[in-house]
């Protein structure tokens, strides 16, 4: 049995761009500011950096598909740079690669970065995915709100929910990002929302509506990486580690064989139970004091806190009602507004979601520092809900 | 009796395709009163209109699995698709058709064209040329008449299947003439849609009553019958009352004229005399005379008898009423007449890649999944390694065709954001009775017939178009199942 990556591997410093309609910035001005602000919170010269990932979804806008436009926008001195893409779990493998790096022993210091630059297509909502060959002669070529809004109807389905106390509960979940947000100054969508604003939200697809889905956003963020010898040789006192990185990817059960009711997301239950035991957490619901997840749609979210055992199995709408999940609640969820506010540049949210967690580990996330953050967990989902890549990252103190 | 019957050879199969929609010609009539308010005088019933995901391909294919689903019939060694709409020039057209039938791969195929002729002489050759091998003729249409025009209201969207061969014939050939001129009573160049025609009355004057009758009595004479021992007196004629007046003409009695089934589904063109043979012999008794005629460049003139002994009279189950439309600018989107503002998701690529079309046509064409010879597991698409995680087994998929099988909604969404030429889009998981999981799409059903475990039929539509390249894929798509009594 591995040892898995447990307190192998430190964060010294993050950045991450002011997400939202960039639309004076290519996509090297949104990586350029975020890792302005990561190398100087990590305190190093760029010439330490000796490796780099570079995540990016949708190569077709901007960037183009190699890892060039990092090494070019950063000016790296040809230092190895690799580009990864796990749809929208692409800045948590971003993240990965460069972790493992490091605990590898081939690298001391290493950059992860992840970017999109969206609002280059000329409309709303995720751009059209890259046309296939053979998936396309027989996929049919929804759009992620309606493959989303079938696991709010299994979901209600299976545990007999009245609709009108669901979509409460999903409204809940969106009001509650939106009020967090106003506390963000990067975040994408700062305006708070009522209940009444997203019931009354025209449908995208029911039971989803307008306010039931994120935002889709430009931005870039990033993570330097470095052994907690090197951070504590560097002057870091509280020093941040990963506690854990699990990725789970559906084998096509979901899809096309029999076991599974269409009403959770069972890479993030398998991801999640993995996390956990790496992180040595045997009580996740006490244990972790905040999280990040992927609320593509606030389904997702909602339906993503019984996956990853927050909420008991059918429990999650009474929960999300109670408040459980507020910024005073148990277990604050999206307390930077999540992918609903924050926004969503596809390539940048999972490195998104660590930096949120890594400010409030430090006690420097401003006005919404949480009183108590110890252990922090990200969620980051890259499909649909019968076909995903799910990836989870635990983060706290070194020896916490 | 005649030689033919003592064989067993003749019409052993008959099936049809009628799409659900039905564009009411009120509607239309409606629209154009301000220009051509004598339109009002065809404007009674419905005419069948292709939904936007059908056309002469998907039609035939479901006329031919009406016939062959319903008749006992031996392996078919000829198939002819007759249309004069044809989607391909180059492509041939029959074989897309044959395919999605699964005849396999050894028959031989060719597309009928060129005049509403196409789908009735096709079937006489069939019935005059006994080649051992079972013949299957499917004529289908989908004419683009000009908006106002008297075409519009008059034509209809249809397709027919006949099957030709030895077996237990519904009806045998007991004589046939046809006659060929180059008498332009209307035309329509390649590649243009809306028929240019002359004069009604030049039509039938000099057109159907003087050219119809003689061949009449040159096929009736063949058959040894006369003409007032005609049962069924079957012409498709655009033109109102003509069959009567060539019927009377032809000396045979008016009671046997039949219905041109006009209000239902208006003339489906060179499917049309296909199609109202295919109803008579639904239900025909035995003895029944029957005379099928179709006009265009002179005519074919078919004489049959039927056969089926004792056989049940029972209605045509694919002459449904379907589902009324009365949005005439719909209609004119989805026959490409109207160019709406779709919004930049519509610009999509639609290529295809020809090569991983033809690697994946068993899965297209066939809704061909695989099923695991080890576990039992049926899966889709087919795959190298089994999706049971407690089988996982290699290469031990054998094919496994879904399109028959019955299945229900696992789930399904109506999504408003994706663009489709008729939104919502509505896909989800469709559950077979295999055990098999398809997500698919959904079509011919409005979202408040969709719920979960509501049965599901397939049907072959056309996935995606190109207009780009002129291409068009199809796969199978998942419908309701059809309505007893729809409005």
């Amino acid at each position: 049995m591995a040892n898995g990556i447990r307190d192998r591997v430190a964060i010294i410093g993050m950045g991450c761009s002011k997400f939202g309609e960039r639309w004076s910035d290519n996509a090297e001005d949104l990586m350029l500011e975020a890792f302005n602000e990561a190398i100087a919170d990590a305190g190093i010269e760029r010439k330490q950096i000796e490796a780099a990932w570079l995540g990016v979804c949708l190569e077709e806008n901007n960037v183009g598909k190699t890892a060039g436009p990092l090494a070019q926008g950063l000016r790296l001195h040809n230092i190895a740079v690799t580009r990864v893409e796990n749809a929208c779990a692409t800045g948590t493998e971003a993240l990965r690669g460069a972790v493992y790096a490091v605990a590898s022993g081939a690298y001391d210091i290493v950059l992860a970065l992840g970017v999109e630059k969206l609002k280059d297509t000329g409309y709303g909502g995720l751009p059209h995915r890259t046309r296939g060959t053979v998936t396309d002669l027989w996929l049919p070529n929804g759009s992620a709100p309606g493959a989303f809004a079938q696991l709010a109807t299994a979901y209600q389905s299976k545990y007999g929910i009245p609709s009108e106390e669901l979509k409460r509960a999903m409204a809940h979940v969106s009001v509650k990002s939106h009020e967090n947000a106003t506390r963000n100054p990067k975040a994408h969508l700062r305006n708070r929302i009522t209940e009444e604003d997203v019931l009354k939200a025209k449908i995208i697809a029911e039971p989803l509506g307008l306010y039931d889905c994120s935002g889709v956003s430009d931005g870039a963020a990033c993570a330097i990486v470095t052994t907690p010898e090197i951070a504590k040789a560097l002057g870091k006192k509280d020093v941040i580690t990963v506690k854990s990185l699990q990725l789970s990817v559906s084998n096509g059960e979901e899809a096309q064989f029999s076991t599974w009711d269409g009403a959770s997301i069972r890479t993030a239950e398998v991801a999640g139970a993995r996390a956990y035991q790496e992180a040595g957490i045997k009580d996740p619901a006490a244990e972790v004091d905040l999280v990040e997840v992927h609320d593509c749609f606030s389904i997702t979210e909602l339906v993503l806190m019984e996956g990853l055992q927050l909420s008991r199995p059918g429990r999650a709408v009474y929960d999300i009602l109670e408040g459980r999940y507020d910024r005073d609640g148990a277990i604050p969820c999206q307390i930077d507004g999540g992918l609903k506010c924050f926004g969503h540049p596809i390539g940048a949210s999972g490195l998104r979601m660590v930096y949120e967690v890594y400010l409030q580990l430090q006690g420097r996330a401003g006005e919404r520092q949480l009183a108590k953050a110890d252990i922090g967990l990200t969620q980051n989902l890259g499909g649909h809900p019968h076909q995903n890549v799910c990836a989870i990252s635990i983060i706290g103190r070194l020896g916490a | 009796m005649t030689k033919h019957m003592e064989q067993g050879f003749g019409i052993i199969g008959v099936g049809a395709y009628l799409p659900r929609l039905r564009l009411d010609r009120a509607t239309v009539a409606a629209a154009h009163r301000w220009m051509a308010p004598g339109l009002k005088s065809y404007a009674k019933g419905t005419r069948a209109m292709l939904n936007w995901d059908e056309d002469v391909l998907t039609m035939a294919v479901e006329a031919g699995r009406s016939a062959l689903g319903r008749f006992p019939v031996s392996a078919v060694g000829n198939l002819t698709l007759a249309s004069t709409t044809l989607p391909f020039a180059d492509r041939l057209n029959a074989s897309v058709v044959g395919a999605a039938l699964g005849l396999g791969a050894q028959f031989s195929a060719m597309d009928a064209a060129g005049s509403l002729r196409c789908g009735s002489s096709a079937l006489l050759r069939a019935l005059r040329s006994d080649s051992g091998a079972s013949s299957l003729i499917v004529a289908s249409e989908q004419r683009v008449p000009t908006p106002a025009s008297a075409g519009e209201l008059l034509a209809g969207d249809g397709a027919a299947a006949i099957v030709v061969g030895r077996g237990d014939p519904l009806a045998v050939l007991r004589g046939a003439a046809s006659e060929t001129v180059d008498f332009v009573d209307h035309f329509r160049a390649a590649g243009r849609d809306g028929d240019y025609g002359w004069e009604e009355r030049w039509v039938r004057e000099e057109g159907f009553l003087k050219l119809v009758p003689p061949v009449i009595r040159q096929a009736l004479d063949e058959a040894g019958l006369k003409a007032e021992e005609v049962d069924a007196f079957l012409m498709p004629a655009a033109l109102m009352k003509v069959n009567q007046v060539v019927a009377k003409k032809a000396g045979i009695r008016p009671e046997a004229v039949a219905d041109t089934l006009f209000e239902t589904c208006g003339d489906t063109g060179a499917a049309h005399p296909l199609l109202m043979l295919a109803r008579e012999l639904e239900s025909a008794p035995a003895g029944k005379k029957i005379v099928l005629v179709q006009f265009g460049s002179g005519c074919d003139v078919i004489v049959l008898e039927t056969v089926g002994r004792g056989r049940e009279a029972s209605a045509a189950p694919w002459l449904t009423p379907g589902r009324v439309e009365n949005n005439y600018l719909k209609y004119l989107s989805f026959t490409g007449q109207l160019s709406l503002d779709w919004g930049a998701r519509a610009e999509m690529d639609n290529k295809t890649a020809l090569s991983a079309a033809w690697r994946g046509e068993q899965m297209v064409n066939r809704f061909a999944g695989g099923k695991c010879s080890s576990c039992g597991t049926v899966q889709f698409p087919k795959s190298r390694v089994c999706v049971n995680p407690e089988c996982a087994a290699v290469d031990t998929q054998e094919s496994h065709v879904l399109l028959d099988e019955s299945a229900k909604v696992r789930s399904f969404t109506c999504d408003w954001l994706s663009y489709k030429p008729c939104p919502p889009f509505l896909f989800g998981h469709v559950e077979f009775e295999s055990g098999a999981r398809v997500m698919m799409e959904f079509t011919d059903c409005e979202p408040d017939e969709l719920a979960v475990g509501v049965p599901l039929r397939m049907v072959f539509r056309i996935k995606d178009a190109d207009a780009q390249r002129g291409f068009k894929r199809y796969f199978w798509k998942a419908t309701v199942l059809p309505q007893d009594k729809e409005n």
